[in-house]
């Protein structure tokens, strides 16, 4: 099967040894998630919650489009394509006083 | 934003000197300049972002430009806050980063807000300008400040950054997507890396901050291709941009077309950082799962066998550390868990406590017991126990 090269942002490249892009067997973003996961556990609670469903602030795009307009995890790739996932950053960036 | 022509300030002979680049390009022109004039902007934030988006606007002779931080200036900022110099620190943000603003360009107003953005004055303090521009840092005041743009109908000038990627955008224009048609929700507290903790790329924000500013310019003056329904990533490292599509969600709780927020909520229980006010816990509850940094100290002193692990990166590691601690960053713990005792009491440590809060978490969740979080991490540790070591 073919693998698709998947982009992984800054704030989730300490779960896949820092590399920036990784590659991941699938037919679907769904199924490409999964390997995505099985190779990289750690990624695994940051693009899932509890009940299994993508985080609502991880956002998946296949090449330009967001693959919620499109068929969700439902959405076949193709050879070529490019998945890329895109979390919320809040940096702006004085000293964050967050709780971290 | 456009004004009748007729309405708009005229520019006084100084002002044509100082703005003749702008004047004799046909896409600005007088009366774009004259825009510009009459143009406000209200940056949320004079830090990593609002520093070179206010210079540039200031230089640019956009008419108002609003300030709102509550902050003093640290060595620390000077890295990318480029509108505070060295002689700064220590004085109040907005005090200086108006004196910049000035010594540029003496011809614009700087109205300055010494508050934290809250619910309370958000749709106060955005009324009086045309474009907002988003450079806070943390989620709160991200989706504050949105709602409050949707709200009153005013565009967001978006920008975001961390370690050396930012992203940027135009929310909250009439037709145009907003932040919560891209991130309904915020991520929960702790999952993803602060900038004081994942650091920063001090020239990030110097592209990402301009971008900013770029945008505001053109809403301003009317010109260009806004950056309106499109998401700009840049990648400092790798000297990449990319764009992203964003579409306005129907379904958008605050811009679709059955909205259900329709004032200002409370951001900070939204983001989870507070309880609903009915569950609130004190604030000083003892917990049973962390210890302090002069517990630690007395129980080490006692000789007692605890094992300290350090949850940070390397290059955290090299600036300061606590004797006999062991270096096992965030990421790896999932994996290398297996190195550690299970019957060995550990204590998790990173820079102020999240992140090994999170490790703390994890390790408990694998079967772990006897598993403390250091409360405030290495910089409580070098407060009260060891000043001698660098803080950063």
């Amino acid at each position: 099967m073919a693998t698709t090269k998947i982009l992984i942002p800054t704030p989730l490249r300490p779960y896949t040894d820092k590399q920036e892009a990784v590659e991941a067997h699938g037919a679907t973003i769904g199924e490409l998630l999964a390997d995505l996961t099985k190779r990289h556990s750690g990624l695994k609670a940051h693009l899932y919650n509890e009940q299994g469903k993508l985080r609502s602030f991880v956002n998946v795009y296949l090449n330009d489009e967001d693959i919620r307009y499109l068929q969700k995890e439902q959405t076949p790739v193709s050879p070529g394509d490019t998945v890329s996932i895109i979390p919320s950053v809040a940096g702006g960036c004085a000293e964050c006083s967050a709780d971290l | 934003m456009t004004t009748a022509t007729e309405t708009l300030p005229q520019l006084t002979n100084d002002e044509i000197k100082r703005y003749s680049r702008h004047l004799i390009m046909p896409e600005v022109g007088v009366d774009g300049q004259r825009r510009l004039k009459a143009g406000k902007v209200l940056c949320i934030g004079a830090g990593g972002l609002g520093s070179p988006a206010a210079m540039y606007l200031a230089a640019a002779g956009v008419g108002t430009i609003g300030l709102v931080d509550y902050d003093v200036v640290d060595f620390s900022n000077l890295q990318r806050q480029i509108i505070h110099g060295t002689p700064d620190v220590g004085r109040s943000k907005l005090a200086s980063a108006k004196d910049r603003l000035h010594a540029i360009n003496p011809h614009v107003d700087i109205p300055t807000y010494e508050t934290a953005l809250s619910s309370e004055n958000a749709l106060q303090l955005f009324e009086p300008y045309d474009v907002i521009l988003d450079g806070t840092d943390n989620f709160p005041t991200r989706y504050l400040t949105n709602d409050a743009c949707v709200l009153l109908g005013k565009p967001n000038a978006y920008g975001s950054i961390f370690r050396f990627e930012g992203q940027a955008s135009v929310f909250a224009t009439k037709n145009g997507p907003c932040y919560r048609c891209l991130y309904p929700e915020p991520p929960p507290p702790g999952l993803v890396p602060s900038c004081a903790e994942g650091g920063v790329l001090g020239v990030l924000p110097g592209i990402i901050g301009v971008i900013q500013a770029t945008e505001a310019v053109k809403l301003i003056a009317g010109i260009g291709e806004p950056l309106i329904g499109r998401f700009l990533i840049y990648d400092a490292l790798r000297m990449h941009f990319r764009e992203l599509k964003l579409r306005k969600d129907p379904d958008c709780p605050v811009c679709g077309t059955h909205p259900t927020v329709k004032k200002l909520i409370d951001y900070e229980q939204f983001c989870g950082l507070r309880p609903a006010a009915a569950e609130a816990a004190p604030v000083n509850a003892s917990n049973s799962l962390e210890i302090s940094a002069v517990e630690l100290k007395q129980r080490l002193d006692r000789g007692e066998k605890l094992r300290i692990i350090d949850v940070r990166e390397p290059n955290e590691w090299q600036i300061n550390r606590i004797p006999g601690a062991q270096l096992i960053p965030l990421g790896e713990i999932p994996r290398r868990y297996a190195e550690l005792d299970p019957d060995e009491e550990l204590v998790m440590q990173c820079k102020m406590g999240g992140r090994s809060a999170k490790a703390a978490d994890f390790l408990r969740s694998v079967g772990f017991k006897r598993v403390l979080n250091l409360r405030g991490g290495i910089l409580e540790w070098i407060d009260k126990v060891d000043p001698t070591q660098p803080k950063y």
